[in-house]
């Protein structure tokens, strides 16, 4: 078993677990942590993939940014162990094995699929996506939506401003 | 080190199961903070999707989605949590059951 592959494995089983672990966990704030323990391998997987500066901003915007947010609000309203209200029966009878059928059939679907075996061994280039490449894309290219993400960002502050100003 | 061992198929089914686990988490989920965090799973889950094709095709619009998604996930990120805090204010509960004024 070559490096690369167990790295891909490992990263996966602990992904997946953080995932199951968001689900099973009863306070907010260990789904917060299972969350980042999800981002920080998603980010190893994107090094793996050869693309290093999404994987530094995954590990700086998402699991810096975006969970520190969480947790701190998470915190701030201290609002304890969340509530379980009991389930419908149709929600438990039908809902989780139709959730695990979804699961399997995206699975199957993008194992077996044409674009899945056509890429599946191979085209994969050799060369690895450079930054300068990347940025060179973003900034001719995509100039346009690159601006219009910062009147964007610019909206979302003072959206949260009004939402969250005393009356 | 050679990259392209691990065939891009498994990095879609990987990315195929997180989003089957966020789908089941937004629907499990009472809290209205937890559901936002599964949200936030299933943007992931495509990201690793769209950085896999990238590499499948030798392509870097993949990448510069990504980088978008990153960017309006932190938007949505902060009015969503502003509304949160609001929520939880007015109504001293973060369960989105008690928050059913528009339930049909």
């Amino acid at each position: 078993m070559s490096l690369p592959f167990l790295i891909f494995a490992i990263c996966a089983i602990l992904a997946v677990a953080g995932a199951i672990l968001l689900i099973a966990a009863k306070e907010p704030i260990h789904s917060a942590l299972a969350l980042i323990l999800v981002m920080i391998s998603l980010a190893v997987l994107y090094l793996l993939l050869g693309a290093p500066f999404i994987a530094a901003v995954q590990i700086i915007v998402y699991a810096g940014a975006i969970m520190v947010l969480f947790v701190f609000v998470i915190m701030l309203l201290n609002m304890g162990v969340e509530e379980r209200t009991n389930f419908s029966k149709l929600a438990k009878y039908a809902g989780v094995p139709l959730g695990v059928l979804l699961l399997f059939a995206i699975a199957h679907f993008l194992a077996h699929s044409s674009a899945g075996t056509a890429i599946a061994n191979g085209a994969a280039g050799t060369a690895s996506s450079s930054t300068r490449d990347l940025s060179t894309q973003l900034f001719q290219q995509y100039l346009f939506p690159f601006e219009a993400t910062s009147i964007l960002i610019l909206v979302a502050v003072l959206g949260a401003l009004v939402l969250a100003r005393k009356e | 080190m050679n990259l392209s061992v691990v065939p891009v198929s498994y990095y879609l089914v990987l990315s195929a199961v997180l989003f089957g686990l966020g789908v089941i988490a937004f629907v499990f989920k009472r809290n209205i903070i937890t559901i936002f965090m599964s949200i936030e799973l299933m943007l992931n889950a495509v990201n690793l999707a769209f950085v896999a094709f990238a590499r499948a095709h030798n392509h870097l619009d993949g990448l510069v989605f990504v980088f978008f998604v990153i960017v309006v996930a932190a938007a949505e990120a902060a009015v969503g949590l502003a509304i949160v805090i609001m929520l939880a204010q007015n109504r001293q509960s973060l369960n989105v059951e008690r928050v059913n004024l528009l339930k049909f």
